[in-house]
C-alpha cells in the first residue's frame, strides 16, 4: 500500500524488442531485407561469377542453369550482377542516411535548444532547401560534384538533410519543454552537457524511424542517379545502372529489367515496412 | 478480497426517490488487452443514481474511478476493452446498444463534462456554435432557434454578456469560462445524466468553488442525476448525496456521504479520509506538524512526533528577497514589437531562514511560480536583488552562477516529467554530485547513492532502475534524493506533492519535514494547497497579479486574514466535511484579473500594514 515497498514492477527494457516480434509489419520488413543484407556481404563469397566477366558466347541469354537470371549484353551473369549490385544499393542507403543524421541532427538540435536567431537562421535555410523536391536537388548536387558513387551518398545524404533538421528541431522542442530539462539547469549543467545527455537520448526513437524510411528514399534515390549515369560508374554493378542499359532490351530481353526492378521494389517495401513496425514499437502510446 | 455488497437500492437510504433510478450499474467489470493477455481493471462494480442525485466516486489513482465511467458510455476503445454486466439507463440497458444507437445517447439522454476545459473545446468553431449543434442534432431545432437556445444557455451557466460571446472561439475563454461552456453543452439537451470526471481538478480554487455551485444549482433546477468523479475528498463533502469508494478496481463501500465521512464501515476508507488534509485542523499550532500516519489496511490513525526543532530567527536569513521584478514581453504586430508586458512577478520581497518553510500561495498567472524561477535565474529577473548568505544572486557570470546551483536546488511538480526517462535512477542522483565533484563515478560514488535513496525511503536495489519503473510518489522520492545530494541550503519545491494521491503527499510532505528536521535546509513551498500549506510551513505569502498581498505566520494569517483576497482564498477551499458543507450564495462569475499591462505601466507604490509579528498587509489604494 506504501509507495515505498520493496515490490517494484518487473523490468521492461525489453519492451521494445518484444514489442517488435509480434509486429507483424517489422517482421515482413525483416524478412525481406535481411536476406538481401547477407547475400550482399556474402558476394565475394558465394559460388558466383564475377560480375564484371564477359563472354562472348553467352550474350543477353535468358535465365537457364547455367546463368539463373540469364545474361547480359556484354555477356555477364545476372544474378552476380544483382547481387554485386545489392552492396552499392544498401551501402549507398546506408551511408547518404548517416550523412543525412551527422548533419541534420546536430543542427536540429541546436535550431530547437537555443531558439531565437540560431534557430531563425537554420530554420530559413532548412525551409528554403525543403522548396526543392528531393530527388531534383539530389540530381542537381550530384551533377555537380561529379559522377561517381560516393558524391552521390554525398548529394543524397545533403538533400536528406532537411528533413533530419526539421524533424529534429521539432523533437527537441518537445522534450525541452519537460520539467527535467530545466532541472538539468537547475543542478548546473551547462549547454553541452544538456543537449547530450537529456535532450538527444530522448529524440533518438522517432529519429531512427525516419532514418530507416528514408533509406528506402535515398535507395530509390541511388537508383534514379545510376540510372542517369550520375551514381555508380560502370563496369561496377548497380541496380539502377542495370535498369539503365536494360531499357534499351526492353523488347528483345524484358527479364533483363524486371530483375533490377523488382529487387529495388522489394528493397524499398522492406525498409518501409521495418520502419512502420518500429514506428509502432517505439511509439509512447502503446506503452 | 472484499465482500460484494447488496446493490445500495437496498440499503436504507432516507431521502424520498423515484422508484427507478436513472442509472443503474450492475456487475460493471472491464478489462483492457495488455501484452499478457486480458487485465480487469474494474471488477463486480454496482450503484445506482436516481433523479436529482449526486453520487460521487472516489479513489486514488489507478482506482478504476474513471474507467467505470468510459465504460458506462461505451467510449473505450471496444479492440483494447471488453466490457461486461449491465448498465441500465432509465431501464435501456447501453452495453447491448449499436453504435448508432449509443450515438443518439451520448449527449442527448446522458452527457459528460471532462477534466481539461483548455482541450474539450474544438479550437476551430465559436463556442456558441458547438453548443448549438447538440440541439440541431439531438432536439432538432433550426439553426435560428437553436441560436437563441444557446444564448439562454449560456446565460443561465452565468456567463456574462453571453449573446456577445456566441460568437468567440475557445480560446478568448478563461479556463473557468471554458468549463462553463462545456457544462452548457453537456446540459444543452436536458440530459437525465451528466457524468462529470473530474470536472474541477484543472480550476483555480475560487473558480472551482463556482463550478460547484452551478452544477448544483442547475442540478436543483432540472432534476438531473450527477455521477461525479473525483480525488478530492473536499469537492466529495461539498456535493455528493451518496458516495462510491473505489480502490484498484473494487468498489469498496458506497453509502451517504454524511456516513461515509462520519463512520465508514470499510478500513480502507477510513484510512482515506484520514489521510485527507483539512483545512484549518491547524488551529492554534505555532510550528508545522508532521502528517499522522494513517495505516491503510486497517485504517487506524497514529500521530507523528511534533516538530523538534524550531527557527532562529534572531539569525541573518539565508535568502533575502527584495524588490524582485519579472516581466515578459507581449509581442504582436508584423514587426512582432513589445506593445504590453505580462507583470509576472512585481516588486516582491520576503526573507527566509535555514531551517524555516515559507509558503507561498495562490492561483495560477500569480506569478508564484515565476517568483521561484526567477531567484534560481532559471528566468532571468528585471530587476531586484536575490541574496543568499550575503552573496547577490543576480550578479554572478555563469561559471560562479552554476556553482551557486549547488546552494538552492528545485523539486518539480510533475514526477513524470521531472526525471530523464534514459537516465536510471542511480545516475540521475549521482549526476549533480559528479558535476560539483562531490563524488566520483567509482564504488564510494555508488554507496552514496544508496545512502541518499535510503534518506529518502527507497530501497538501495532502485539504482539501476529506470524511472517509468516506479510510481509517481516514488519518483518524487528519487527527484528529492537528486537535489538532497547537492547539500543545498534552500529548496523550491513547486507544487512538489500536488500531483500525488493524497496518502502519498501526506508521506512526502513528511518526508520533507523529516529533511528539514534534520539537515535545516530552507523551503520555498510554492503551492494552490492551502490544505497542505497549512500544516507544512512556518510563513505564508499571498500573491495575487504577481504581487505578494499578504505575508505573515501561518498560524496568524489563517486566524485573522486581512486582505479580500487571502479570505476569498481561504474561503474557497472545499472542507472535506459535509456536517460543514456551505451552499455560497455569491455564485458570481467572476474571472482572475490578468496581470497583462500596457507598455510602460508602472505599479503604484504600495502601502503596508504592519500587524506586528511580521504580519503585513497591502493597503487598498
Amino acid at each position: 500500500m506504501s509507495d515505498t515497498s520493496a515490490a517494484l514492477p518487473p523490468r521492461a527494457s525489453s519492451r521494445v524488442l518484444r514489442s517488435l516480434r509480434h509486429n507483424p509489419s517489422a517482421i515482413a520488413g525483416a524478412a525481406i531485407i535481411l536476406p538481401i543484407v547477407i547475400l550482399a556481404l556474402l558476394a565475394p563469397v558465394l559460388p558466383i561469377p564475377s560480375p564484371d566477366a564477359t563472354s562472348w558466347t553467352a550474350i543477353r541469354k535468358a535465365p537457364s542453369a547455367l546463368h539463373w537470371l540469364g545474361t547480359d549484353e556484354l555477356g555477364r551473369d545476372i544474378l552476380s550482377r544483382m547481387i554485386w549490385g545489392a552492396r552499392a544499393s544498401l551501402l549507398a542507403g546506408v551511408v547518404s542516411i548517416a550523412i543525412a543524421l551527422v548533419t541534420g541532427v546536430p543542427l536540429g538540435i541546436l535550431a530547437g535548444y537555443f531558439g531565437g536567431w540560431v534557430d531563425m537562421v537554420i530554420s530559413r535555410v532548412t525551409e528554403a532547401l525543403l522548396a526543392l523536391p528531393f530527388l531534383i536537388m539530389a540530381i542537381a548536387l550530384a551533377a555537380f560534384l561529379g559522377p561517381s558513387l560516393t558524391n552521390a551518398m554525398i548529394a543524397i545524404g545533403l538533400s536528406a538533410m532537411p528533413v533530419m533538421i526539421r524533424l529534429t528541431r521539432g523533437q527537441v522542442m518537445a522534450v525541452k519543454a519537460e520539467d527535467y530539462v530545466e532541472g538539468a539547469r537547475a543542478i548546473g549543467l551547462n549547454h553541452l552537457e544538456i543537449m547530450s545527455r537529456y535532450v538527444f537520448p530522448n529524440i533518438v526513437p522517432p529519429i531512427i524511424v525516419q532514418a530507416t524510411l528514408t533509406i528506402a528514399t535515398a535507395i530509390i534515390a541511388e537508383a534514379s542517379l545510376s540510372f542517369l549515369g550520375l551514381g555508380q560508374q560502370a563496369p561496377a554493378p548497380s541496380w539502377g545502372a542495370m535498369l539503365n542499359t536494360a531499357k534499351n532490351f526492353l523488347t528483345q530481353a524484358p527479364t533483363y529489367a524486371l530483375f533490377p526492378g523488382v529487387a529495388i521494389f522489394l528493397t524499398v517495401v522492406g525498409f518501409n515496412l521495418l520502419g512502420d513496425g518500429l514506428r509502432d514499437a517505439l511509439d509512447p502510446r502503446e506503452q | 478480497m472484499h465482500p460484494s455488497l447488496a446493490p445500495d437500492s437496498l440499503a436504507s437510504d432516507a431521502r424520498p426517490m423515484a422508484d427507478t433510478p436513472v442509472l443503474s450499474i450492475r456487475g460493471l467489470t472491464t478489462a483492457f488487452r495488455t501484452d499478457d493477455g486480458w487485465r480487469e481493471v474494474i471488477r463486480d462494480i454496482s450503484f445506482d443514481i436516481h433523479a436529482g442525485e449526486t453520487v460521487a466516486v472516489v479513489g486514488e489513482s489507478g482506482s478504476g474511478k474513471s474507467v467505470t465511467s468510459l465504460s458506462a458510455m461505451r467510449l473505450l476503445d471496444p479492440h483494447l476493452s471488453r466490457v461486461s454486466g449491465e448498465v441500465l439507463l432509465n431501464g435501456r440497458d447501453l452495453l447491448r446498444l449499436s453504435e448508432a444507437e449509443m450515438e443518439n445517447v451520448r449527449g442527448n439522454d446522458m452527457s459528460m463534462i471532462f477534466q481539461e476545459p483548455m482541450t474539450s473545446l474544438n479550437p476551430a468553431y465559436t463556442v456558441g456554435r458547438q453548443i448549438a449543434e447538440v440541439l440541431m442534432r439531438h432536439k432538432g431545432l433550426s439553426r435560428h432557434d437553436a441560436r437563441a437556445e444557446t444564448i439562454r444557455m449560456m446565460e443561465r451557466v452565468r456567463i456574462p454578456n453571453a449573446a456577445g460571446r456566441f460568437d468567440q472561439y475557445a480560446h478568448e475563454f478563461s479556463g473557468g469560462m471554458r468549463q462553463r461552456v462545456m457544462i452548457a453543452m453537456a446540459l444543452a439537451s436536458r440530459p437525465k445524466l451528466l457524468i462529470a470526471d473530474e470536472p474541477t481538478t484543472a480550476l483555480d480554487v475560487t473558480i472551482q468553488g463556482q463550478i460547484l455551485d452551478l452544477i448544483k444549482e442547475l442540478q436543483a433546477e432540472e432534476g438531473t442525476a450527477v455521477l461525479f468523479i473525483t480525488h478530492d475528498m473536499g469537492v466529495v463533502a461539498e456535493i455528493a448525496d451518496r458516495t462510491v469508494v473505489m480502490y484498484r478496481g473494487d468498489l469498496i463501500e458506497t453509502g451517504p456521504t454524511g456516513k461515509i465521512f462520519a463512520d465508514a464501515a470499510e478500513p480502507y476508507s477510513r484510512a482515506l479520509l484520514a489521510s485527507v488534509p483539512r483545512l484549518g485542523a491547524m488551529a492554534g499550532q505555532v510550528a508545522p506538524l508532521r502528517f499522522p500516519k494513517v495505516d491503510m489496511e486497517t485504517g487506524a490513525v497514529t500521530a507523528e512526533p511534533p516538530l523538534a526543532r524550531s527557527v532562529d530567527y534572531t539569525a541573518a536569513p539565508i535568502l533575502s528577497v527584495r524588490n524582485l521584478v519579472t516581466r515578459f514581453d507581449v509581442r504582436a504586430g508584423i514587426l512582432n514589437r513589445p506593445v504590453g508586458a505580462v507583470h509576472a512577478v512585481e516588486g516582491v520581497s520576503f526573507d527566509l531562514w535555514a531551517g524555516e518553510t515559507l509558503a507561498i500561495v495562490g492561483e495560477s498567472g500569480c506569478g508564484k511560480s515565476t517568483t521561484g524561477r526567477s531567484l534560481m535565474r532559471l528566468i532571468e529577473p528585471r530587476s531586484g536583488s536575490v541574496t543568499l548568505e550575503g552573496r547577490d544572486l543576480l550578479s554572478l557570470g555563469g561559471a560562479q552562477l552554476r556553482g551557486m546551483r549547488r546552494d538552492v536546488q528545485m523539486i518539480f511538480q510533475d514526477p513524470f516529467s521531472s526525471l530523464n526517462p534514459r537516465m536510471t535512477v542511480g545516475q540521475a542522483v549521482a549526476e549533480p554530485m559528479v558535476k560539483h565533484g562531490m563524488i566520483g563515478r567509482g564504488r564510494a560514488g555508488r554507496q552514496r547513492v544508496a545512502e541518499l535513496l535510503e534518506q529518502v525511503g527507497l530501497p538501495a536495489a532502485a539504482i539501476d532502475r529506470y524511472p517509468h519503473e516506479f510510481s509517481g510518489g516514488q519518483r518524487q522520492r528519487v527527484a528529492i534524493a537528486r537535489v538532497l545530494g547537492l547539500e543545498p541550503k534552500v529548496i523550491v519545491a513547486d507544487e512538489a506533492v500536488s500531483a500525488l494521491d493524497v496518502s502519498i503527499k501526506a508521506q512526502v510532505c513528511n518526508l520533507l519535514i523529516d529533511l528539514q528536521e534534520r539537515l535545516g535546509i530552507a523551503f520555498l513551498f510554492i503551492s494552490h494547497d492551502m490544505a497542505v500549506v497549512e500544516r507544512i510551513s512556518h510563513r505564508i505569502a499571498v500573491m495575487y497579479l504577481g504581487e505578494i498581498v499578504e505575508i505573515g505566520t501561518r498560524e496568524a494569517l489563517f486566524a485573522n486574514p486581512q486582505h479580500p483576497y487571502t479570505k476569498r482564498l481561504i474561503a474557497a477551499v472545499p472542507v472535506p466535511d459535509p456536517a460543514r458543507r456551505r451552499m455560497r450564495r455569491d455564485a458570481g462569475a467572476s474571472e482572475l484579473k490578468s496581470p497583462v499591462r500596457a507598455l510602460g505601466y508602472e505599479p503604484p507604490a504600495r502601502h503596508w500594514a504592519d500587524l506586528g509579528g511580521g504580519h503585513l498587509v497591502m493597503q487598498a489604494e
